[in-house]
Parts: C-alpha cells; structure tokens; sequence
C-alpha cells in the first residue's frame, strides 16, 4: 500500500494549528513525498476558529481539500464537534484532552488519542507549544513520517525571529510522541 | 548521480510570482486584495533585488494602465488582482488588446457576483474568456491547476504575450493562491528581454517616430485592425494545452478547469476504484478553447459532464466543441462553497445511471 494520509488540523485562532499543518507538510516534502497544505481561517485571526487541511502521498494529490479525513488533530472543543463526525472509520483522531472532555471522544468507531496537550506544553515551561505536543503525538501515533523529518523541518518553518525557541519546540515533539509510545 | 532538483514549498500565488522574475518580469503593478495578496507580498521584498520596479498602485485602474505604459516601452510587465480588482482592470484591458501590447495579467478568481466572498470560485470564466472589456477582443487564459503548472505557466505567459502581442491572463483561484505545494524552480534559458523591438515605445533616437494607440478613426482603418486581429486570434489557435485522463476506456468523461480539475481527478480515482468508467479532460488554455481534441473524444461515443465551480460558463464552450455530435451535461458547484471530490462524484454517478 502506498503511503497516504490525509489530515484536517483545528482549534481557535492563536493555537498555532497552521503552524503545525506547515510543519507536517514541510516535513513530508523532506520524506519524499507529494504534499499539499490549505488554511481555512475564521472571520478573525485570533480567537476564531481556524483549520487547515494536510494531505501527504506517495502518488500525485488530486483535491487538496478532504471532507472526510483519515486522521485529526482536534485541538478545541467547537472543532471536535464539528470534524469528528466527518473522520473516516477506524482512523486516528488526535484529541487535545486539556480543554476538551474525552467523554466526547467516539472511542468505538475512531482511534481516539486523549494528549493533554497544555498540560504537557505547561510542563515544558511554555503553553504555546500545545501544538508541538500534538503533533508529536500525531507523528508518532500515525507513522507517516519520522519525528526526525518533522523535528528538522522546524528551522524552515519556524520564522527567524523565533528560531530560539527550535530547541524548546523539538522538545515538545519528543514529549508528544513520547506519550503514545 | 545527478543532484534531485531542489523542491520548495510555497503557496500558488508565490510560485506565479517566482514563476514572474524567472520569466524576467522587471514591472510588478499592484492593489491588495484578498485572496491574491502573497503576489504583491512577495514582488515587494523580490522585484528590487532582480533589477525591476515594484509599484503599490493608488488603485487597480491605476495598475493596470501602469502596465498599458510598461507593455507599451516592451518591458515584460504584470499585474495580479482577483474578481473585483480584475472588472476595474478591464477598461485597461480592452485598450491593451485594441493596440496589441503584451502584459501578463493574473486572476486569483474569488465568489462573486459584486464582493462575493474571499473563497474560491470560477464565474470568471466568461469575463477572461470573452474578452472581458468592450469591443472584439481575446485574451489568451491560462488555467493552471496546482503550483507547478501556476510557475511552468507563469513563465510561458511572458512568452506568449510577446510573441503574439496580445494580452495573457492566468486564471487561477482561491484554492490555487492559498494553497502550499511543493514546486521544483527552474530558469528558463534564452530569454529576449528586447522581443518588443521593432515596435515598442523607446524614444524615436535615431529612428522612425512610432505611434501606439487604439484609436483608429480614419476610413477602414479600425476594419483593418480588426482583420490583424481577428488573424492573430486565428494563429493562437494551434497554441493549445489541455490534461486527458483515464478517457481511453471511459464511457463519461468529466470536463473541469483549474483546481475544479484536480478534484475532479480524484473523484474519477476514486470512482475508477469502484470500476465506473470515467475519465478526466482538463483545459489547461481556456481561450484558445481545446476543441478539437473534445471533438475526437466525443467521435468516439463518449458521454460528457462538466463540472464548474459557477453556475454553468465553460460548459458553452464544451458544447460548442462537440455540438456536431454530442451534448454535455453540467453540474455546478455554488461559489462560497468550498468543492470536494464527493461534489463531483455525485453528478457523475447519477449521469452514469441516467444514461
């Protein structure tokens, strides 16, 4: 089977959900593969909500855009109830568990991850990485690509003024991943 | 081993714009708006390290007679708006193709009628395809449909709007702008910055003064320039560029352009899956209109939907195409509804059932 996954990212404006859509395309070009990454913002940049769709293939991307995914970073509550419904069966859905209550979570037809996104990110010393954290946890609960493409990606995504803070948001994917195991 | 081609990822309205200074593009006029905005952005910071002038216009009608001036002096020039910004370019346009000068115009194509929204959406496809402005006119339109095609037709509009002396448009979308691709940049080779030399306006040093205009009020005269341009849309006629796929066996074959294209290639995967024979004919020029390969196709007996994210423009075209033979049938997508392949497998399954 060729390698192929499609994902749609969401959560409020601020959460930094393009962010990491980039990241995770960036990251697969570095692997190789074909990709596309679109956004889809509210009427405000901040606080409204915002989602992005990924897709990441081994054979040319035909629609860019997916009304049913086969996985979802879910990093707000407003954006579960809106793409959990629309995620494919049996495919991994990534719940940020920090603000969202996992009781809402389709565990009997989806792969619910419950990642506690903020709390960990808290941990780590910085709450805007929550994001970090989920894609960490995304990557590694997916298999589509290797931390490493989406760790070494950071630089190029990253803007300069905040390469800084490369090393803090590695660690974040690590913690990420580290929690699926 | 050769070195893999370095792959970057950018959004389409940056692959046109590098796909711009590739072309040796040395004249950018722009006016933000919403959603072609990374063009200027990107020109802004780019165009002065090239060499070129980058120019944030008081308006779009001022933009696009600043290109009228460019293209006049033969300097390989643009400008890029979506819907709105385009109608108030048109009276510009209209005078560009009346005196034959060469400009590369850029349409991220966004819903309308009037402000519409900032979405994607193709009820532009009249408006590029017909001329746009007043008087007998085409424009030649490029439709790409992923970044790629946006920076590969970027750099042959620049071509072909000098080699015909006629105005080229790129006709892309909101989903084409905004979305990010990995592209390979290239540069082309053998460029003439200096095609417009027999003609352009360079001070009249040493040479024959020369006269530029549109205005053609003596006896026969604007015939006669009807006729040199009715020539010229003739000869663009061999210049055609379309995409077929899975239309060997395929007993419906889908007609869609520009990013609709590309997610109607999916809805055809997906329904070759379920063993549905269908196929895929994109247009990649929408003016001149890929007519007779249509026509063979439908020689062949096959049926024929299309797909548009409007309410039913390129259709006309297609029907035109085949009209001695077969009839297409269309299905739209509203613009302010973003499109996804189940949009289109939709009409062509029950297409298939009402046959």
């Amino acid at each position: 089977m060729a390698r192929h996954l499609d994902a749609i990212i969401a959560g409020f404006g601020g959460q930094g959900v393009m962010l990491i859509g980039n990241l995770l395309a960036y990251a697969g070009m570095k692997d190789n593969l074909n990709v596309t990454y679109i956004p889809v913002y509210g009427p405000e940049m901040r606080g409204g909500t915002a989602n992005c769709t990924v897709v990441l293939s081994e054979e040319e991307i035909g629609s860019p855009i997916i009304r049913r995914p086969t996985s979802l970073i879910i990093m707000n509550r407003p954006s579960l109830d809106k793409f959990q419904p629309r995620l494919q069966d049996g495919c991994v859905n990534i719940i940020n568990s920090s603000l969202i209550d996992m009781e809402l979570a389709d565990k009997e037809r989806v792969e619910c991850h419950a990642v506690p996104c903020n709390d960990i990110a808290d941990k780590l010393g910085n709450t805007r990485m929550a994001n970090m954290v989920a894609l960490g946890a995304y990557v590694q609960a997916t298999g589509i690509i290797p931390l490493k493409a989406v760790i070494d990606s950071l630089p190029n995504v990253i803007s300069a003024h905040y390469h800084k803070l490369i090393p803090s948001n590695a660690k974040a994917l690590e913690a990420g991943a580290e929690l699926i195991g | 081993m050769t070195k893999q081609p370095e792959r970057i990822f950018v959004k389409g309205n940056e692959a046109v714009a590098r796909g711009a200074l590739a072309a040796h593009c040395k004249c950018f006029f722009g006016y933000p708006i919403t959603p072609q905005n990374e063009i200027p952005e990107f020109l802004s910071a780019e165009m002065p390290k090239a060499g070129g002038r980058f120019v944030q216009a008081e308006s779009e009608v001022a933009a696009a007679n600043m290109l009228l001036g460019a293209g006049a002096c033969g300097i390989r020039a643009m400008t890029s708006s979506s819907s709105p910004g385009i109608s108030l370019k048109q009276e510009a346009i209209s005078y560009m193709a009346g005196s034959e000068i060469p400009a590369v115009i850029v349409n991220m194509n966004r819903g309308g009628p009037g402000l519409g929204d900032i979405g994607p959406a193709q009820g532009d496809y009249y408006q590029s395809t017909r001329g746009g402005g007043h008087g007998d006119y085409r424009l030649l339109v490029l439709a790409p449909s992923t970044g790629q095609e946006a920076y590969d037709l970027t750099i042959k509009a620049f071509d072909l709007t000098f080699k015909y002396r006629n105005p080229v448009m790129i006709l892309g979308d909101a989903i084409l702008g905004q979305m990010k691709e990995a592209i390979i940049p290239w540069q082309p080779e053998n460029i003439d910055d200096e095609a417009g030399r027999d003609w352009s306006l360079t001070g009249a040093d040493k040479r024959e003064k020369r006269l530029i205009k549109s205005l053609f009020l003596e006896e026969g005269a604007l015939a006669e320039q009807n006729r040199t341009l009715q020539t010229k849309y003739d000869d663009m006629q061999s210049y055609v560029e379309y995409e077929e796929f899975e239309t060997e066996d395929a007993e419906l074959v889908v007609c869609a352009y520009g990013s609709i294209g590309r997610i109607a290639k999916s809805a055809v995967r997906s329904l070759r899956a379920q063993g549905k024979k269908v196929g895929l004919f994109r247009p990649i020029t929408l003016y001149p209109f890929p007519s007779e390969p249509l026509l063979a196709l439908a020689r062949q007996g096959k049926r024929f939907l299309t797909i548009e994210h409007n309410l039913g423009q390129m259709v006309d075209d297609v029907r035109l195409a085949i009209r001695t033979v077969a009839d297409s049938e269309f299905a739209p997508i509203f613009p302010g509804n973003l499109p996804v392949p189940e949009d289109i497998e939709g009409p062509v399954l029950k297409c298939l059932e009402g046959k």
